[in-house]
C-alpha cells in the first residue's frame, strides 16, 4: 500500500492509500476526533464502518460532502477533511461531479460479500443463474477482511465466473415491493485527486431481481455504563481490527469488557499484536469455548460476573481508568487502561427486510433480533439469519444498574448525546411505546439512525422494566418492541438521487416544428405544460405591451400568423365514432356533415367543464378532434378509458396526432387575399368555402387541410400540414406575406383577441368548478341526447341560483387593466367585523384592447348574467377600482368579421 | 413562539453547534385501560383526535371522554408530516377554517403550556409559469378579502428572502414570483400532539393506546358503543378522527365515504447549518421544504398514484422530488437523505376535508384532510368538538359536510396546487 | 416501484402505468338514480385494507386498461384480468386485515 498524506483539521497525517481514515488517525495516536453535539464531550472513533456514531467529518477537498463517517472514507492523496460537531455544512461551491443511474434486471441479487453472501453467490452461480453481488466494502470478504484473512479458494473462484457481476463500494439503501432494490455505488471518492473527471461520482442502481439474498452482516454494540463515551473506549472488534490489521500501535494496556466470547477473540488478537491485556471482564457466570481456552492459555486474566460501571479520564478526556463492579456483591474496583474494548453482543443488520414489513424476531440464544426468512424470492443469510459462526454464547445484558448521576453520563446515542437518564425520564413521563421514547430522547435520529443505539435502547428499557418494582416484567427485549428502520440504509446525497434529471433534462421540453423560426424571430416563450410556445414577438426595443398591441392590430386590420401546432389533436376513426363523440361532447356531433367543423365542450361525470376544442368530420367515420394544449394527454386518456372500460361495443379508434400535424393560423381581414396566392386548387372565397368548413388541397404540391376556424373572430384559416412540411408552408407565407405586413403573434395576442370575442380558455376562465351554463353556453348543451356529465346538472347546487357566471367587465378607468385573479365586491362593499369582505366574483382574463382602445376583462360573477350594467368594486391593495358588468362579447357581436 | 434561527452565511465550512432542544416535561399523559362507559369516545389518537378531546374538555366542559388509539399515540400522520402551517387557501370556506386554525396556533403554546417550536417564519409558494402566476395571484386577492396576510413577491424579492434559491431563467421552470404568507410557518409535530395529549389528560380525558376499534354498537341508527380489542365501551357519542383509516371505520359503522387512501412520503436530511429560514413550497415542481429548528431539511413529496395502507411509497417519487429540489436549491446538492417515510393520506374528491354528521346518529366524522392536515390540527379539533358537543356543526365546518357530494357543493382545492400541502 | 403485469406487455415498472381505482364499477343509467345514488357513482370507490380489484392503464406501453388484484397492505400483486372478463377469485386473504370497504 502506498503512503499518502491527508489533512484533518489543518494537520497533515500519513496513511496508506485506500485504508479507512479512522485507521490512519488512530495510528497517528489521535484519539479525540471531535466534541459531542450537545454536551461538548470529547469523542473518538469507536467503530469500523457506517455504524460509527462519533467520527463524522466534513470533506473540504473534492466532493465537499458533509456528515461522512471517518470510518468509511478511504484515504487518498489530497484528501482534506474537517471535524464536525453534529451539524453539517452545505458548501456553496457548485457541485461539478456527475451522478448517474442504471437499471439492472438479474436472476439473483446478493447483498453483502461476506462469507455468507459469497456462499450464496456461489450456490446461485452453480445453478446457472446470473448473479449481481453488491457490497459496501472496497474488497470482498466482509468479516474476514477485519480478521486480515484471505478468502477460501472456492469463494475466490466465483470472481472469474462470467455470470457474476460484482460491484464493490455499492450499498443497498432500500428494499421495496416485488424485489426492487435501490443501491448506491461510490465510484470515485476513494481515488481522491486521481479520480477521472468523466467518471460518475455516484451511481444509483435500480435493481429488479427474481431472487434476493440478504447477507448484510452485523454490528457489534457498545455497553451502557457511566462515561462510556470517552476516547479510548471502542468496540472490541473494531479495536482489535485497527490494531491487528491496520497496525495501530498507540494502545499500551487494554481492558476487555464482554458479554460474549467475541470479547475473548478480540482480546486474543490485541494480545497477539502486543497490547497488554489487563483483563477480560465478563458479565457471565460461566463461559466456555475455544476462545476462552485460548485466552486462558495466553495467560490473560479473566474475571466473571464483572461489569464496567464507570471510567476515568486524563486532562484530554481520554480513558485512563476503568471502574468495575462485581455484579453479585456490587463491590467496585479500579483498573488502568488506555483502551477499553467493549463487546456488547452482535446486532444483525435488519434494516432492509423491515422496509417491506418483515419483522425481526428475538433470539435469546443470540441475544439479538434476527430475520430468518426464506421465500421463493427473498432469503436472509449469515448473521442476519442467525448464523453467528462462532461460539458466542452471549448474555442478555446491556449494562449494569446505574444511579441517577451515573445515568446522566451513560450514553446510548452518542451522536445525539442521549443517555440512560434521558431514557429513565421518558419512562417516568409515562411513555411506554419505544417510538415515543425515541422521539422524547431523540435516540436513533442522527446520521447513523440508531445503528449502535437502537438495540441498546430496547435492552436498557427491558432492564429498566425488569428492575422497576411494581411493573410488569418483560419476558424478553422483544416485549419492548423494535425501532422502525426507514430507508435509506445510509445517508445518500441529494445529487445522487437527482441523477441527471437536472436543468433541461428535469422535464422533457416539447417544441413545435416551427420552434427554430420563432427563436430566430426573437420570440419570447411561455411554458405551457411541457411545451415552449411563443408568447409574443417583440421588435427591437419594444416592450411586451407594445408588441402585443402591434400584433393585435395586425390581426384585426391586416393579416397575422400564429403557430397553433401545440393544440392537442386526436384522430378518431371507426363506424361508431360519431355516436362516441355524441356521448363525450355536450353537443351533437353525429349531425355534423362531412367536411365541416364544430366547437365542442366536454364535461366530467360531475358536470364540470373539462376541455374544449374544434372537431372536424373528415369522413363518415373519421373525425379529427382538437384539444387544449395542456389537455391533450388527459383527453386522449379520457376517451380511451370510456371506450375500453365502458363502451367496448363501440368500434372507435383514437390516435394522438398532435406531433404529426402542424397547425398554422392565418388570421385577419387580409388572410384570404394572402392565402389565395398559395392556394390555387380550390376556391377559398366566402361562398365557396364557408366558415367552419374544412377543405383538402395542396400548397406547392404538399397535401394540406385548411379549415375556416377562427379563435379571434376575424376571417381566419387554419392550415394543417404534416409536421415536416410546416416550416416550408410557414416560410412561404412569410415571404409572400411581406407585402401584407404579415405579423407573427404569440399566445398573449391570441388571448387578447379571443377575450375580446368572449371565447373562453379552459383553465383560465374556468377553474374546475364551472358547468357549461355557468359559462353562458347553454346553447352547447344538447337536450336530445345523453352525454357524460348531463345527470349532474340536476344536482341542487349545480342548478342553484347565484352561481358565478361568465360576463364581461369594463373598468371605469379605461386605461386601468384590472389584475387577473382580482376579486370583485358589491359597489363600495366594506369589511365585516371579522375583517372579511364578501365578494361576488373574480376576474379571469384582463387585457388592454387596441381595438376598443381601452381595458376590458372577463369575470365569473355571481348571477352575473342578470346583473349586466351593475357597477362593482375591485379592491386591489389600498386602491379600489370600479367596473361595469357587461356582456362577455366585446366586439363584433354579430359575427360579421369572420367571413 | 420561537423564531430564533439565524441564517449563517452558507458555504463557510466550520464547526457549528446544534441548536439546543428544550427539555421535555417530566410528566406527559397517563396511559390508562378503558372504563366500561364514556360520554364520548374519540376513535383515533392523532393530532386531530387529541385536539378534539382537548377542546371538548376545555370549551365544552366534557371530560368523561376516551381517546382510543390502535397503535401508539400520534403515530400516524401526526408523526409523519412536514409540519407546514399556513392559511392562504383559495376558497372562503377553506380560508376560514385554516385561518381559525392559524389564529389558534398563534396562542397554542401558551394555551397548552407546552413548547412546540411554533415558528412563524413565513411560507413562500412559488409560481413557475404565466398561468401559475395568474392562479397564485388570484389566491392572494381572495386572501386579502378574507383578512389573511399574503403578499406577492417578485423573483428578486424571493431571492432576498431566501438567498439560496435559484431564480435564474436557465432552469427548466424558472421562478416567476411567489405568494408569501408571513404568518405561516412550522411547528414540531410530535410535540403538538403531545401537548394536546398532556393537556387533555390533565383535564381528565382517558388516553387509551394499543386498542383497536373493531366495530360499533348501533341500534335504531344510533350509536351506543364501540367494540374494541379490549372489549366493548358504551358511549353516547363517537367521533371518527382516524386519518388513514377513515374508510375502514365508516364501513364498520355501515356507511361509505368518498375517500381514497394513498401513500405520501417525506424525508429529512441530517442536521445542517441553517441556510433556509422560510418554508418554500412549489406545487408545480413538487417541492415542499423547510429547515427545522435543529437544522434538518424536511421535505415532502407528492402522493403515490395508488391506494395503500402500507405506509410506504415508491422511491422514484423521492428521486423525482430531489431532482426538482436541486433545480431550485443547487446548494442542496451535497445534503443527504437521511430518512424517508410514508404516511397514509385520506383524499376526498375535492381535496377538502369532511367534518360533521354521518348517516348514523351521534356518530361524527372528521376525515379527508389529504396532504394538508397538520396545519389544521387546532382548528379541526375546535370545530369537531363544537359539532360533537352540540350535535350540529360549527359555522366553519358546515360547508364541509358529507352531504356536499350529493348536492354538488364541492370545495375544490385542486386548482391551487396539484398537491394541497 | 411496483412491478405490474400488463396482460399485453408483461411485467413493467409502475411508472409506465396510470391508476384507475376500483374495478368493475359500471356506468349506471343516470336517469334512474337519485342524487345520492348518482353522487355515490361519481365519488365513491372501494378503499379496502387488503385485496382490491383495481384498474390500471399501461399508458406508456400498449395504452390498454386492465384490472388487477393488489393487496393495499402488503403491496402483493395478484392476477391481472381484462375488463368484461370473469373476475378471478381474490388471492388468499389469510393474514390480512378486514377486506370490506
Amino acid at each position: 500500500m502506498s503512503e499518502i498524506k491527508f489533512i484533518f483539521d489543518d494537520i497533515t497525517y500519513k496513511g496508506h492509500h485506500g485504508e479507512p481514515m479512522s485507521a490512519a488517525l488512530l495510528r497517528s495516536g489521535l484519539l479525540t476526533i471531535t466534541n459531542s453535539t450537545y454536551h461538548g464531550r470529547p469523542r473518538g472513533i469507536i467503530g469500523l464502518g457506517v455504524e460509527e456514531p462519533n467520527a463524522i467529518v466534513q470533506l473540504i477537498s473534492d466532493t465537499k460532502e458533509s456528515m461522512r463517517p471517518a470510518t468509511v472514507i478511504e484515504v487518498a492523496d489530497g484528501l482534506h477533511v474537517s471535524s464536525l460537531t453534529g451539524v453539517g455544512a452545505l458548501p456553496e461551491a457548485p457541485d461539478e461531479a456527475r451522478y448517474d443511474k442504471t437499471n439492472h434486471y438479474v436472476d439473483t441479487l446478493v447483498i453483502g460479500a461476506g462469507v455468507a453472501g459469497l456462499k450464496a453467490a456461489h450456490e446461485h452461480l452453480q445453478l446457472g443463474r446470473k448473479v449481481l453481488l453488491i457490497d459496501d466494502q472496497p474488497k470482498p470478504g466482509g468479516h474476514l477482511l477485519h480478521l486480515g484473512m484471505n478468502l477460501p479458494s472456492v469463494l475466490l473462484d466465483i470472481f472469474t465466473n462470467e455470470n457474476l457481476t460484482y460491484v464493490p463500494r455499492c450499498t443497498a439503501i432500500g428494499l421495496y415491493d416485488q424485489n426492487y432494490i435501490v443501491a448506491v455505488e461510490r465510484r470515485s471518492d476513494h481515488l481522491g485527486e486521481a479520480a477521472p473527471a468523466e467518471r460518475a461520482r455516484i451511481r444509483v442502481w435500480h435493481i429488479r431481481a427474481d431472487k434476493v439474498v440478504l447477507a448484510p452482516g452485523a454490528f457489534q454494540r457498545p455497553l451502557i455504563f457511566a462515561n462510556n463515551d470517552r476516547p479510548g473506549i471502542m468496540l472490541s472488534h473494531a479495536a482489535a481490527t485497527y490494531v491487528a490489521v491496520y497496525k495501530v500501535a498507540s494502545f499500551r494496556q487494554a481492558i476487555v469488557a464482554t458479554i460474549d466470547n467475541q470479547g475473548y477473540r478480540d482480546a486474543l488478537r490485541l494480545h497477539e499484536a502486543g497490547v497488554k491485556i489487563e483483563g477480560i471482564y465478563d458479565v457471565r457466570q460461566i463461559a466456555s469455548g475455544p476462545s476462552i481456552d485460548a485466552a486462558k492459555a495466553a495467560g490473560i486474566p479473566i474475571r466473571f460476573r464483572t461489569a464496567v460501571i464507570d471510567t476515568l479520564a486524563n486532562e484530554k478526556g481520554a480513558c485512563t481508568k476503568v471502574i468495575l463492579s462485581d455484579i453479585d456483591t456490587n463491590e467496585t474496583f479500579e483498573r488502568s487502561a488506555d483502551l477499553l474494548a467493549v463487546s456488547g453482543g452482535w446486532t444483525p443488520i435488519a434494516d432492509l427486510p423491515t422496509y417491506i414489513g418483515i419483522k425481526p424476531q428475538w433470539s435469546a440464544k443470540h441475544a439479538a433480533f434476527l430475520v430468518n426468512h426464506t421465500t421463493d424470492i427473498l432469503q436472509t443469510a449469515g448473521m442476519l439469519a442467525g448464523e453467528f459462526g462462532g461460539d458466542d454464547d452471549p448474555a442478555i445484558f446491556f449494562g449494569p444498574t446505574l444511579n441517577d448521576e451515573q445515568s446522566r453520563v451513560a450514553y446510548i446515542d452518542f451522536q445525539r448525546d442521549a443517555t440512560l437518564h434521558d431514557l429513565k425520564r421518558a419512562v417516568g413521563a409515562g411513555l411506554q411505546s419505544i417510538e415515543h421514547i425515541k422521539r422524547y430522547t431523540t435516540i436513533g435520529t442522527a446520521h447513523d439512525q440508531g445503528k449502535t443505539s437502537g438495540m441498546l435502547t430496547i435492552g436498557a428499557l427491558w432492564q429498566l422494566n425488569n428492575s422497576t418494582e411494581g411493573k410488569n416484567h418483560s419476558l424478553s427485549p422483544a416485549d419492548i418492541g423494535t425501532l422502525s428502520f426507514r430507508p435509506p440504509y445510509i445517508p445518500v446525497p441529494f445529487a445522487a438521487l437527482a441523477g441527471r434529471e437536472r436543468g433541461p433534462l428535469s422535464d422533457p421540453i416539447r417544441i413545435s416544428p416551427l420552434h427554430q423560426w420563432h427563436v430566430a424571430a426573437g420570440a419570447e416563450f411561455e411554458d405551457v405544460g411541457q411545451w415552449k410556445r411563443p408568447w409574443y414577438f417583440p421588435k427591437t426595443g419594444e416592450s411586451m405591451d407594445q408588441a402585443v398591441r402591434r400584433e393585435c392590430i395586425a390581426a384585426r386590420k391586416g393579416v397575422a400568423i400564429m403557430d397553433a401546432s401545440t393544440l392537442g389533436k386526436i384522430d378518431i376513426q371507426g363506424p361508431d365514432a360519431a355516436v362516441f363523440l355524441d356521448r363525450i361532447y355536450t353537443n351533437m356531433f353525429s349531425t355534423l356533415p362531412e367536411g365541416q367543423c364544430r366547437y365542442g365542450l366536454m364535461c366530467k361525470a360531475d358536470g364540470i367543464v373539462f376541455d374544449d376544442g374544434v372537431t372536424t368530420r373528415l369522413g363518415k367515420n373519421h373525425f379529427l378532434m382538437t384539444t387544449t394544449t395542456g389537455g391533450a394527454a388527459r383527453v386522449l386518456a379520457w376517451l380511451e378509458e370510456w371506450l375500453q372500460t365502458e363502451w367496448p361495443d363501440l368500434k372507435v379508434y383514437c390516435t394522438s396526432v398532435t406531433e404529426h400535424i402542424a397547425t398554422i393560423a392565418l388570421v385577419g381581414p387580409k388572410s384570404r387575399e394572402l392565402l389565395q396566392e398559395l392556394v390555387t386548387d380550390i376556391n377559398i372565397s366566402k361562398d365557396a368555402f364557408p366558415f367552419m368548413h374544412s377543405r383538402n388541397t395542396t400548397i406547392d404540391g404538399i397535401q394540406v387541410r385548411i379549415a375556416r376556424i377562427s379563435f379571434s373572430g376575424e376571417l381566419a384559416f387554419e392550415i394543417n400540414v404534416t409536421h415536416s412540411y410546416a416550416k416550408h408552408i410557414w416560410e412561404r407565407l412569410w415571404t409572400l406575406g411581406r407585402r401584407y405586413e404579415l405579423t407573427p403573434y404569440g399566445t398573449e395576442t391570441m388571448h387578447v383577441l379571443r377575450a375580446e370575442k368572449g371565447y373562453i380558455i379552459i383553465g383560465q376562465d374556468t377553474d374546475g368548478t364551472q358547468t357549461p351554463y355557468d359559462l353562458n353556453m347553454s346553447w352547447i348543451v344538447s337536450k336530445k341526447k345523453e352525454f357524460i356529465g348531463k345527470r349532474s346538472f340536476q344536482l341542487p347546487y349545480l342548478q342553484a341560483s347565484g352561481r358565478p357566471q361568465l360576463v364581461g367587465l369594463l373598468p371605469e378607468d379605461i386605461d386601468e387593466i384590472i389584475p387577473e385573479g382580482a376579486y370583485i365586491t358589491l359597489y363600495s362593499a366594506q369589511a365585516d367585523e371579522d375583517g372579511k369582505t364578501p365578494h361576488t366574483g373574480f376576474v379571469t382574463s384582463s387585457y388592454h384592447s387596441p381595438e376598443m382602445g381601452r381595458a376590458f376583462a372577463l369575470a365569473l360573477i355571481a348571477d352575473g348574467l342578470n346583473r349586466l350594467g351593475e357597477i362593482v368594486s375591485i379592491p386591489i391593495g389600498k386602491k379600489v377600482l370600479s367596473a361595469t358588468i357587461c356582456d362577455a362579447v366585446f366586439i363584433d357581436k354579430e359575427n360579421l368579421r369572420r367571413d | 413562539m420561537t423564531n430564533t434561527n439565524q441564517i449563517l452565511t452558507p458555504g463557510t465550512i466550520g464547526r457549528r453547534r446544534a441548536a439546543i432542544i428544550p427539555e421535555q416535561p417530566p410528566q406527559l399523559w397517563k396511559s390508562v385501560k378503558p372504563k366500561k362507559a364514556y360520554d364520548i369516545v374519540i376513535v383515533g389518537g392523532g393530532g386531530h383526535g387529541l385536539a378534539t378531546a382537548y377542546y371538548l374538555a376545555k370549551n365544552h366542559g366534557l371530560t368523561n371522554i376516551a381517546v382510543v388509539e390502535k397503535g401508539w399515540l400520534a403515530g400516524g400522520n401526526a408523526a409523519r408530516n412536514t409540519t407546514i402551517i399556513r392559511s392562504n387557501y383559495l376558497w372562503d370556506e377553506s380560508a376560514s377554517i385554516y385561518e381559525h386554525s392559524l389564529k389558534l396556533w398563534e396562542t397554542l403554546e401558551e394555551d397548552l403550556g407546552y413548547e412546540m417550536f411554533f415558528s412563524q417564519r413565513g411560507v413562500l409558494t412559488l409560481a413557475h409559469s404565466v398561468s401559475d402566476v395568474r392562479s397564485k395571484r388570484r389566491n392572494l386577492y381572495a386572501n386579502a378579502l378574507n383578512g389573511i396576510d399574503s403578499e406577492w413577491l417578485t423573483p428578486q424579492e424571493v431571492k432576498k428572502l431566501v438567498p439560496i434559491i435559484n431564480i435564474s431563467e436557465d432552469v427548466r421552470y424558472p421562478v416567476h414570483g411567489a405568494t408569501y404568507q408571513p404568518r405561516g410557518g412550522i411547528a414540531k409535530h410530535d410535540w403538538v400532539a403531545w401537548g394536546y395529549a398532556k393537556a387533555a389528560s390533565d383535564l381528565g380525558v382517558d388516553i387509551i393506546q394499543g386498542t383497536e376499534v373493531t366495530g360499533f354498537d348501533i341500534r335504531n341508527n344510533k350509536v351506543q358503543g364501540v367494540h374494541t380489542s379490549q372489549g366493548t365501551i358504551a358511549t353516547g357519542k363517537v367521533g371518527l378522527v382516524a386519518a388513514g383509516h377513515s374508510s375502514i371505520l365508516a364501513n364498520l359503522a355501515g356507511f361509505s365515504i368518498p375517500i381514497q387512501s394513498r401513500p405520501l412520503q417525506a424525508l429529512v436530511s441530517p442536521l445542517l447549518e441553517q441556510v433556509l429560514n422560510t418554508v418554500v413550497m412549489s406545487g408545480a415542481v413538487h417541492v415542499y421544504v423547510s429547515q427545522a429548528h435543529k437544522g434538518e431539511l424536511v421535505m415532502g413529496a407528492g402522493t403515490d398514484a395508488f391506494n395503500s395502507y402500507a405506509q410506504r411509497g415508491g422511491f422514484h417519487v423521492v428521486e423525482h422530488q430531489l431532482a426538482a429540489a436541486l433545480e431550485l436549491f443547487p446548494i442542496f446538492s451535497r445534503a443527504q437523505v437521511l430518512r424517508t417515510w410514508g404516511g397514509i393520506v385520506d383524499i376526498a374528491p375535492d381535496a377538502s376535508p369532511i367534518i360533521g354528521l354521518t348517516p348514523v346518529e351521534n356518530l361524527f366524522i372528521n376525515a379527508g384532510w389529504g396532504t394538508g392536515g397538520f396545519k389544521a390540527t387546532p382548528g379541526s379539533g375546535w370545530v369537531m368538538a363544537h359539532t360533537m358537543a352540540n350535535g350540529t356543526p360549527h359555522k366553519l365546518n358546515k360547508p364541509f359536510a358529507l352531504d356536499r357530494f350529493a348536492t354538488g357543493h364541492l370545495i375544490d382545492e385542486h386548482g391551487a396546487a396539484g398537491v394541497a400541502h | 416501484m411496483l412491478y405490474i403485469p400488463c396482460p399485453y406487455c408483461g411485467l413493467r415498472n409502475e411508472t409506465e402505468f396510470h391508476y384507475g381505482a376500483e374495478a368493475g364499477v359500471g356506468y349506471p343509467d343516470p336517469n334512474t338514480l337519485t342524487d345520492d345514488e348518482w353522487a355515490k357513482y361519481i365519488h365513491i370507490r372501494a378503499n379496502p385494507k387488503g385485496w382490491l380489484a383495481e384498474r390500471w392503464v399501461h399508458f406508456a406501453g400498449c395504452s390498454r386498461w386492465f384490472n388487477l388484484w393488489r393487496n393495499t397492505v402488503t403491496h402483493e400483486i395478484g392476477p391481472a384480468y381484462l375488463p368484461f372478463t370473469e373476475q378471478p377469485k381474490a388471492p388468499s386473504n389469510i393474514g390480512q386485515e378486514e377486506q370490506k370497504a
